[in-house]
């Protein structure tokens, strides 16, 4: 298994001939120079009017890797796939106007879960720029609240520094999308190419990465003085590598640890501390350990309204300490008493030199446990006549059972996300990629061929449901013609599950406008585009067709039917305390 | 013990010299709910660095946040709450009133009283320039307003911080 990618020559070898042979080209020929220097493997474009000369100076450059998607969103969301799948800077092309608005779902995904992008758009020439010219957006105006920073190149002798630092910009500090606006007549002149490769050094610009040791000291103290500590982990472990650091200090210490949605893959699931996931679908252990904790450490996460639930009545009886790279989240949300600005990793690794085991706990410990084991996340798998013989939760624990939580996971958003979160078993990081700031649907195919072109050597699942499937199913088309051996999973309940949840639960069984059934068949579908279809209806034919599409070397879409009335639980509703949860089973 | 009353505040901030910029940082306080009383932009002592001064109301964590998300943004090189410090505020306002020949002896008393000037006079008006702390303009244009205010321009404030800090 593994997807296509040319065998480019190492970037040392290029920047050689590059360097020492100074050359007058165009600059979209310093455009893709410069990228490869940064170390580009591969990019996710959709050509178009203003970008025509950067597509063109693609033609027969060998040493740059371009994946032509079906949609500019897709191309985007593959782009965040490969970031958060190899840990390095993902990057898509687009034209200008439409072809740059279709990328604001994805910029504003990617800024919600602080991945780091390089967005280059394509402009009109810079002579019509303000001119409504055919195909105009002011994309650098209208991204400007979901960028980290951005640029409109205004000449072509700015193009490689302003390349240089956007890579720095989105891959240092708190990450996240930096957009270029390049218009097309910069994109054609000439000039004679510097590459641009000496540290950045930018005045406004300086992320904070050693802490303040005394806080950190501060820290350990209160640790050996807690008596229920507790650990919530996020995204920011995942993104620092602070993930080994983590365990050290768990180990160390002994203190319970649950991970949010983002922070999962941050902490091995396997291990007794890890207590799951918290928050409006997170477990009673995790969600009870908040609310009864008396230090709270927040390593990498913001304090989400969906890990918090109601905001006054959140961790009531716990002294907050707060690891953040972002001085902006500390405080923002919840009131901080040990504030901790730094960088995950580098902050773990300070603390872990003096943190000592959390002796008083122990009597915590075991209540954790005891929680942890009298209410896991469950279901009823148990079915009536007229129903459906798949339940979505038992054919997740399939796929976790028979990849041994070892696959790359991707989602799209909604009750399948949450089935997925809880029921996939994550021992790595970089292995669980969904949107979760802003909750995107259609983001769990193209992230998924990003991440397969990122990690070609590891299986790559997507799950998602019937509905957000359908919003980028375009690129299955990718998948075939580059065979990228994704394995699509459809948790198809022909219903938008999580919104008939909330008008079950809130609005009264106003069932209004969810109903999915006539969308396409999706073994058709997948044949349509020259993918391999299969579907299951029980548990029998789940397994098999399961094993089948694993043995599978290329792409094959999975269409598991299961029930309809499946609720996600436990669940806390808005507006409520996190002990305030609907278990499902009242 | 952090303070939760709504004061006003006036923050200096420098940024870099770019086009966009004010786009950049107004943007930011409009999409966050901060509320902004005045804005200034003009140059600064430094080439390639503008200064802007914004008047906002806020408690003590919204003044927090919104220094915090300033520096966020990368043009931004350094934010300052100038009144967390003593400090000179001054704006400038230019205020056409109704004046005929009659009573354009009294409203030069009180413009002289305020140490303002008369800048222009029209058959029917006199323009009066006024600077000063917002207290002072705001007291310029009540005893203005009786005569009749055809046309109001305030700049907004622009601040220091006092002595050589």
């Amino acid at each position: 298994m593994s997807a296509q990618m040319p065998e480019a020559r190492s970037t040392e070898e290029l920047k050689e001939k590059w360097v020492d042979k100074q050359e007058v080209l165009t600059g979209s020929d310093i455009l893709l120079r410069s990228l490869v220097l940064e170390g580009v493997k591969c990019v996710f474009g959709y050509p178009g009017g203003a970008v025509l000369y950067i597509y063109d100076a693609m033609y027969g450059f060998k040493d740059f890797h371009h994946l032509l998607t079906r949609h500019e969103q897709g191309a985007i969301h593959a782009a965040d796939g490969y970031a958060r799948a190899a840990g390095e800077v993902g990057v898509c092309i687009a034209t200008s106007g439409p072809g740059a608005t279709n990328l604001v779902t994805g910029i504003a995904t990617a800024y919600m879960d602080s991945t780091p992008l390089v967005v280059i758009t394509g402009n009109v020439a810079s002579t019509l720029i303000g001119t409504d010219a055919f195909q105009e957006a002011d994309i650098t105006g209208i991204t400007m609240p979901i960028t980290k920073h951005s640029y409109l190149v205004r000449s072509v002798d700015e193009l490689p520094r302003i390349i240089h630092e956007a890579f720095h910009i989105a891959n240092t500090g708190r990450k996240g999308p930096v957009l270029i606006d390049i218009p097309k007549d910069v994109s054609a002149a000439m000039t004679l190419f510097q590459p641009h490769t000496e540290p950045v050094a930018l005045r406004g610009y300086n992320p904070r990465m050693m802490p303040n040791k005394l806080q950190v000291e501060r820290l350990a103290e209160a640790i050996s003085q807690a008596e229920r500590p507790l650990i919530l982990a996020g995204g920011g472990v995942v993104y620092s590598g602070g993930h080994e650091a983590l365990l050290e200090l768990v180990e160390k210490t002994g203190i319970p640890i649950t991970t949010t949605l983002l922070g999962l893959g941050g902490f091995p699931s396997g291990n007794e501390h890890w207590l799951g996931m918290p928050g409006m679908h997170g477990t009673f252990a995790s969600n009870m350990a908040i609310q009864e904790s008396d230090l709270l450490i927040s390593i990498g996460a913001r304090f989400d309204d969906r890990v918090t639930g109601k905001l006054n009545g959140f961790a009531p009886k716990a002294k907050i300490a707060h690891i953040d790279i972002d001085p902006a989240e500390i405080g923002k949300n919840v009131k901080t008493d040990i504030p901790i600005v730094g960088d995950v990793k580098t902050v773990l690794e300070l603390l872990n030199k003096s943190a000592k085991r959390a002796e008083l706990a122990d009597e915590w410990r075991s209540q954790l446990q005891q929680w942890k084991a009298e209410k896991p996340f469950r279901y009823k798998d148990e079915y009536k006549e007229d129903e459906v013989g798949l339940k979505p939760q038992w054919v997740v624990e399939l796929l976790n059972e028979t990849t041994k939580g070892e696959a790359i996971v991707t989602t799209d958003v909604g009750q399948h996300q949450m089935w997925a979160a809880q029921y996939y078993k994550f021992n790595k990081p970089r292995s669980w990629i969904t949107s979760g700031g802003l909750g995107t649907m259609g983001f769990g195919l193209p992230s998924a061929i990003g991440a397969q072109m990122a990690q070609p050597e590891r299986l790559v699942i997507s799950i998602n449901g019937d509905g957000g499937v359908q919003m980028c199913s375009q690129e299955l088309a990718i998948c075939a013609i580059n065979n990228i051996p994704v394995k699509v999973v459809i948790l198809n309940n022909q219903v938008l599950g999580m919104v008939r949840q909330w008008q079950e639960l809130i609005y009264d069984n106003r069932y209004s406008h969810i109903d999915l059934s006539g969308s396409p068949d999706f073994v058709k579908l997948a044949e349509a585009y020259g993918v391999k279809g299969l579907r299951a209806t029980t548990k029998e034919e789940a397994r098999a067709v399961w094993q089948e599409a694993l043995d599978t070397p290329g792409p094959v879409v999975i269409d598991f039917v299961v029930e309809k009335g499946e609720n996600v639980y436990p669940m806390v509703q808005q507006g409520k305390t996190l002990d305030q949860m609907l278990m499902g089973d009242e | 013990m952090t303070n939760t009353t709504q004061t006003k505040h006036t923050i200096a901030i420098s940024v870099n010299d770019q086009p966009g910029v004010l786009q950049r940082v107004s943007g930011l306080f409009g999409r966050r709910g901060f509320n902004i009383e005045s804005i200034t932009v003009g140059q600064s002592e430094e080439p390639g660095l503008s200064r802007m001064v914004i008047v906002s109301t806020g408690d003590d964590k919204t003044i927090e946040q919104i220094e915090k998300q300033l520096y966020k943004i990368i043009d931004v090189i350094k934010v300052v709450d100038l009144s967390a410090n003593p400090m000179v505020g001054r704006e400038l306002a230019l205020i056409k009133v109704k004046s005929e020949p009659g009573t354009r002896p009294e409203i030069m008393g009180l413009v002289e009283t305020f140490r303002a000037a008369v800048v222009d006079i029209g058959t029917h008006s006199l323009m009066v320039q006024v600077v000063g702390d917002t207290e002072k303009i705001d007291a310029m244009i009540e005893l203005l307003s009786p005569y009749g205010i055809r046309e109001l321009s305030r700049t907004g404030v622009t601040a220091m911080i006092r002595g050589n800090a």
